[in-house]
């Protein structure tokens, strides 16, 4: 029950989230406890032990602590949406910064190294962006339907994401797509959300079936949506579905065709092809589909001319860029992406077997995460992160020792963790007034989500592997004091309105 | 609750939660395979070898032990530099060798990757211990300790087969029962008895971390499996007696053979040249030199040998012929030096005539077996001499000749008896006659037999018309043998004619020199030996010296059978020999009186007489 006035009755007590702050709690406590179970038969010692990883974490998890509080009763939260700026051109800085002042650590260059301290700009980077992201979307006549406004957004998450992907990070700049939530909640069409799905799911089935599967895929979920917006969902019924469903089978139909009229002895055969590679041979029947996609759209654009339907043509547009991602996929998973990114999605994709390169990590992850079972293996008793099967384990892989030690029951109890911290600043962020704070709040909930759905997708086999570490547990004090400010910026906002609200 | 963009977006976030979940039950609760992974990623299993089956001798001696011996084994990829010249000097090997080694397990480095593999085998102890204690300065380098065998007698070498590691093929042979590394009898004993002396192998779980570093015991230990040694086997044979058989039968070749007839025990199984026991304990360094000995030390000559039995075989062909009444003891026969029938004649050696069938098998009269085997073949009672000839061979069949006896022992080969299917195909169907293969008569000719067959022929006659089937293996504690083995075999002889060829056995021993008897040579006072000498005619050489007995008459203890290629006269060295071991065997010792005969059968060299393929 919230009071009317007196708001000096309520103290830290009543104005904090303190659900949150537990919830943070527990998830650095958890983290300290498998950071030490991933060491500690490496570096045997104490869990306090200085020298030690979990030693470490124990000194991070400290200052940390004093970053909160200082966010929380220090920094008066007002200073955010006028600071967001400056901080955000500062953290730009930095970025630059980096690449030519930043020392080299495993191929890419971005972090500061400060005497013992190790300082990745990236991770401020997240924060810089959201409070800029608050800033800017919630100024009154904010719209992001209008182009203005959508460009000066898409480019204030752009312009970080593109300096990191340079910095050769590109897992980093993956969780500012998860930006694209927020945006969905202030107002961005879902079909831009459709679209990036559709374009991952072209990507992949370019990839792992074929191009024809994919314009084929695209011409039915086109035409679907089409027929659907129009109103013709019987017509798509009728004529669309059997369409597709003939070309489903043209490959194989075709196939027979030139095995059936290819003479019988296959020396002659051959000789044939060389000299003369007869007609059917020479039209594929990826050309067909195409063919017939185009000849089809002039009549549907016009029909939807005629019927003043703007839906149309944008869908006809976005199928056609569907197209030509469709026949860039080679060209961007060959030249684009770099050799280690492109094995990790083979891998992935189980396009290429490889125990024990690319696939070794995953494939030892899994076994690490499997092998823990319902209940797991007991706390320090795993044997696989023990004794160092799993690369990374403390900090990008953390999530093995959790899957291995406390099995099932403790994966789920981590995940519902995460969930009910995003569920809860969701919550908070709808509840709050302001919406430079409810911007904000969901912009810490992508991060947050990104970050938990790439890194434990990429322990068990779901995403390719893309180094970044799981929020709040993964070793690294960099990485626990940008996620801590991230959270406490967001605690400190909602007690600002708690208090005056 | 409203379906508004926050709503659908939680919804979003629970799928995407209930996909992670789902794919972590799906690995951690229904997938079985990641498990398993782990297991192999961590575990090592360190196999315990048990001890084999020690193998004792008919009275608890034991002929077959174990000790402890070492291989150095290597891990390559925990070797460090290390001073090869050192290491050279305590294990007593070339810096050659080391280096040799070293470049062959770099060349397969992908292949060992963090693997043990052994470089040295079977380093005795005292050796081992000179490097374990500076095994310090050559990490890499670590013994492994292994039981090997030991012969405390050196006794039956041949018999007891040899053990070694399990090559390819042999764990082909045996899917799921050996691996690599694991050692498996291939001869003798060894290999016959192998699923009881094998024992169990054990293992050791160990943690070991992704660089394959043992870090500790899996559960404490509590999984582990203990090696449960072989069983140990009581042989039938005499330590004493085998060893004193392979004395006699020292540098001469062929075979001795003796079976305690009430049991088919056999006693002494004795191939000459054999192989020394010493051999058989380091069986890879000797192998070369064994397999490419022109006499052929492999070969077990007293199971595999098909040799003609000679004069013994007239014992048969007299029992045969009592049996089917062409003859009867008092039926004489004469005798002008052989038998002559037409223009031919089968040679004898002087002795009275014309004789009786007692007479007849102490002076070893080949005529008077030629007049039983015609009246055997001629016999009225069949339509044909084909008929009379399937008979004949039906007897000696039954006797155990021409045939796999089916002693435990591997490797035992049948000889041959030929039958008129066999004449037919040489001489066409009515192109021979009796006279024809009157050489059976006598035990030559197309008549192939083992030492084993002539010892059992001997303890046949020695327990009055049956055998039972000779066997090495005793029952003891962990092994019970067939019971076939305890089965009494009757021939088609009526056992009540068995004591007349025994008459005949007796005389030829102990009527003494001058009587006539054959075999007088073995005569030992008391002992009542009866016997019966053969000399097998040899196209290629000195006739073969051949000599079955058994003693005593009454009640007997042991049947021997003495087969010395090259040795000329029954009497001159199988005789001796025969009778040395069974006086050995029954009064434990050699009398005086026969001390100087020991002493020559003992020194007595044949091997030059033995012609032989170099």
């Amino acid at each position: 029950m919230r009071s009317a006035g007196g708001y000096r009755n309520r103290g830290i007590a009543k104005t904090i989230d303190w659900s949150l702050v537990f919830c943070w709690l527990i998830l650095i406590l958890i983290g300290w406890a498998n950071i030490y179970a991933s060491v500690h038969a490496s570096e045997p010692s104490s869990i306090f032990d200085f020298a030690s990883r979990s030693g470490k974490q124990f000194v991070w998890m400290s200052t940390a602590l004093v970053i909160a509080v200082f966010i929380l009763f220090v920094i008066p939260p007002r200073i955010y949406e006028s600071a967001a700026l400056p901080i955000y051109v500062f953290v730009i800085f930095l970025l630059v910064a980096v690449i030519f002042l930043g020392i080299e650590v495993k191929g890419s260059r971005s972090w500061f190294e400060f005497g013992p301290v190790r300082f990745q700009p990236a991770e401020i980077s997240k924060i810089s962006t959201s409070l800029m992201l608050a800033a800017v979307m919630s100024q009154l006549g904010y719209r992001i339907g209008r182009w203005k406004d959508f460009i000066i957004t898409a480019a204030i998450i752009l312009i970080p994401m593109m300096i990191i992907i340079g910095q050769s990070e590109t897992g980093s700049a993956l969780v500012y797509v998860g930006f694209i939530f927020m945006l969905y909640r202030e107002g961005l069409s879902g079909w831009l959300i459709f679209i990036v799905g559709m374009a991952i799911l072209l990507f992949i089935l370019t990839l792992t079936a074929s191009p024809y599967v994919a314009v084929l895929v695209l011409a039915g979920v086109a035409s679907l949506c089409i027929c659907l917006y129009s109103g013709r969902f019987r017509w798509w019924l009728i004529i669309c579905v059997p369409v597709i469903i003939l070309f489903a089978f043209v490959p194989d139909i075709m196939e027979a065709i030139a095995a059936t009229a290819a003479p019988a002895d296959a020396v002659i055969a051959e000789e044939i092809a060389a000299e003369d590679p007869s007609f059917i041979s020479k039209i594929k029947p990826l050309y067909i589909l195409l063919g017939l996609i185009i000849a089809a759209i002039p009549f549907v654009a016009y029909q939807a001319f005629r019927e003043r339907n703007t839906f149309t043509h944008l869908a006809i547009i976005s199928a056609l860029a569907g197209i030509v991602l469709v026949f860039s996929v080679d060209f961007l998973f060959n030249d684009v992406l770099q050799d280690h990114q492109r094995k990790r999605i083979e891998v992935l994709l189980g396009m290429k077997e490889d125990p024990s390169g690319v696939g070794y990590n995953v494939n030892q992850s899994m076994i690490a995460i499997g092998s823990g079972g319902l209940s797991g293996k007991g706390y320090l008793n795993g044997t696989q992160t023990t004794y160092g099967f799993v690369p990374e384990q403390s900090t990008d892989f953390i999530f093995c020792t959790i899957g291995e030690e406390w099995g099932f029951i403790g994966c789920t109890f981590v995940i519902l963790l995460y969930v009910f911290l995003m569920w809860r600043i969701v919550k908070d962020a709808e509840r709050s007034r302001e919406a430079f704070t409810r911007i904000y709040g969901y912009c810490v909930a992508c991060c947050i989500f990104m970050h938990l759905f790439i890194n434990i997708g990429m322990t068990i086999g779901l995403m390719p592997v893309i180094g970044i570490p799981l929020p709040f547990i993964s070793y690294g004090g960099s990485s626990l004091w940008g996620f801590t400010a991230l959270l406490f910026i967001f605690i400190a906002l909602d007690r600002n309105e708690r208090k005056y609200f | 609750m409203k379906l508004n963009r926050e709503n659908k977006l939680l919804i979003g976030l629970c799928t995407a939660a209930a996909i992670l979940i789902a794919k972590l039950f799906s690995i951690q609760i229904l997938d079985d395979k990641y498990k398993l992974s782990a297991e192999n990623n961590t575990m090592v299993y360190t196999t315990i070898y048990p001890t084999r089956g020690i193998i004792h001798d008919r009275n608890g001696n034991i002929l077959v032990g174990n000790k402890v011996a070492y291989d150095l084994m290597v891990t390559p990829k925990e070797v460090e530099e290390f001073d090869t010249l050192a290491l050279c000097r305590v294990l007593d090997i070339t810096p050659e060798f080391v280096k040799e080694k070293m470049d062959e397990f770099y060349r397969n480095r992908r292949r060992i990757g963090w693997q043990s593999v052994v470089m040295i085998k079977q380093i005795p102890p005292e050796t081992y211990m000179k490097f374990a204690e500076v095994a310090y300065k050559f990490p890499g380098f670590r013994g492994q300790a292994r039981s090997i065998r030991e012969y405390p007698f050196n006794a039956g070498g041949n018999l007891l087969g040899y053990v070694s590691e399990v090559n390819a093929s042999y764990i082909e042979r045996h899917p799921d029962e050996y691996k690599a590394g694991d050692y498996a009898g291939m001869t003798g004993i060894e290999a016959a008895r192998e699923k009881e002396l094998r024992g169990h192998k054990g293992y050791n779980i160990w943690l070991r971390n992704s660089r394959n570093k043992i870090e500790s015991r899996y559960r404490n230990g509590e999984l582990d499996v203990e090696a449960v040694p072989g069983d140990d086997i009581t042989t039938t044979i005499d330590a004493e007696l085998q060893h004193y058989g392979q004395m006699l039968m020292n540098r001469k070749v062929g075979s001795l053979v003796a079976i305690e007839p009430s049991t088919g025990e056999i006693l002494t199984l004795v191939s000459s040249p054999g192989i020394d026991v010493d051999q058989l304990a380091n069986i890879g360094q000797h192998y070369k030199s064994i397999s490419t000995d022109p006499y052929k030390p492999m070969f077990n000559r007293a199971v595999q040998a098909s040799y003609p039995p000679g004069s013994v075989f007239k014992l048969v062909n007299g029992l045969i012929g009592l049996e089917e009444g062409v003859f009867t003891p008092n039926t004489q026969y004469p005798c002008s030096m052989g038998y002559h029938f037409g223009r031919n004649k089968l040679g004898c050696h002087a002795h009275k005539s014309p004789l009786n069938f007692e007479e007849s098998i102490m002076m070893s009269c080949n005529a008077y077996y030629c007049y039983v085997l015609r009246a055997l073949l001629e016999n009225p009672k069949y339509g044909s001499i084909d008929e009379a000839m399937d008979k004949w061979n039906e007897y000696v069949k039954s006797f155990g000749f021409g045939q796999k006896l089916g002693s435990d022992f591997p490797s035992e080969l049948g000889g041959n008896i030929p039958d008129s299917k066999y004449y037919n195909k040489v001489y066409n169907k009515g192109g021979w006659k009796a006279t024809t293969v009157i050489s059976l008569s006598i035990g030559q000719g197309e008549i192939g037999c083992t030492p084993l067959h002539l010892a059992n022929l001997c303890a046949t006659i020695a327990n009055r018309g049956f055998y039972y089937t000779p066997h090495i293996i005793k029952d003891s504690d962990n092994v019970t043998i067939d019971p076939k083995y305890k089965e009494k075999n009757y021939t088609m002889v009526d056992t009540t004619h068995f004591h007349k060829v025994i008459g005949g056995m007796y005389r030829a021993v102990n009527s003494g020199y001058g009587s006539g008897g054959t075999a007088s040579v073995a005569a030992v006072p008391g002992l009542d030996i009866c016997g019966k000498t053969g000399t097998a005619q040899n196209p290629h050489g000195n006739d073969h010296s051949v000599f079955i007995c058994f003693a005593p008459k009454d009640n007997p203890k042991i049947a021997v059978a003495a087969y010395v290629e090259n040795g000329g006269f029954g009497a001159t060295w199988a005789a001796p020999i025969a009778s040395l071991l069974a006086e050995k065997y029954l009064n434990g010792e050699i009398s005086d009186s026969r001390k100087p005969l020991e002493e020559r059968m003992l020194n007595g060299d044949l091997l030059d007489r033995v012609k032989v393929k170099k």
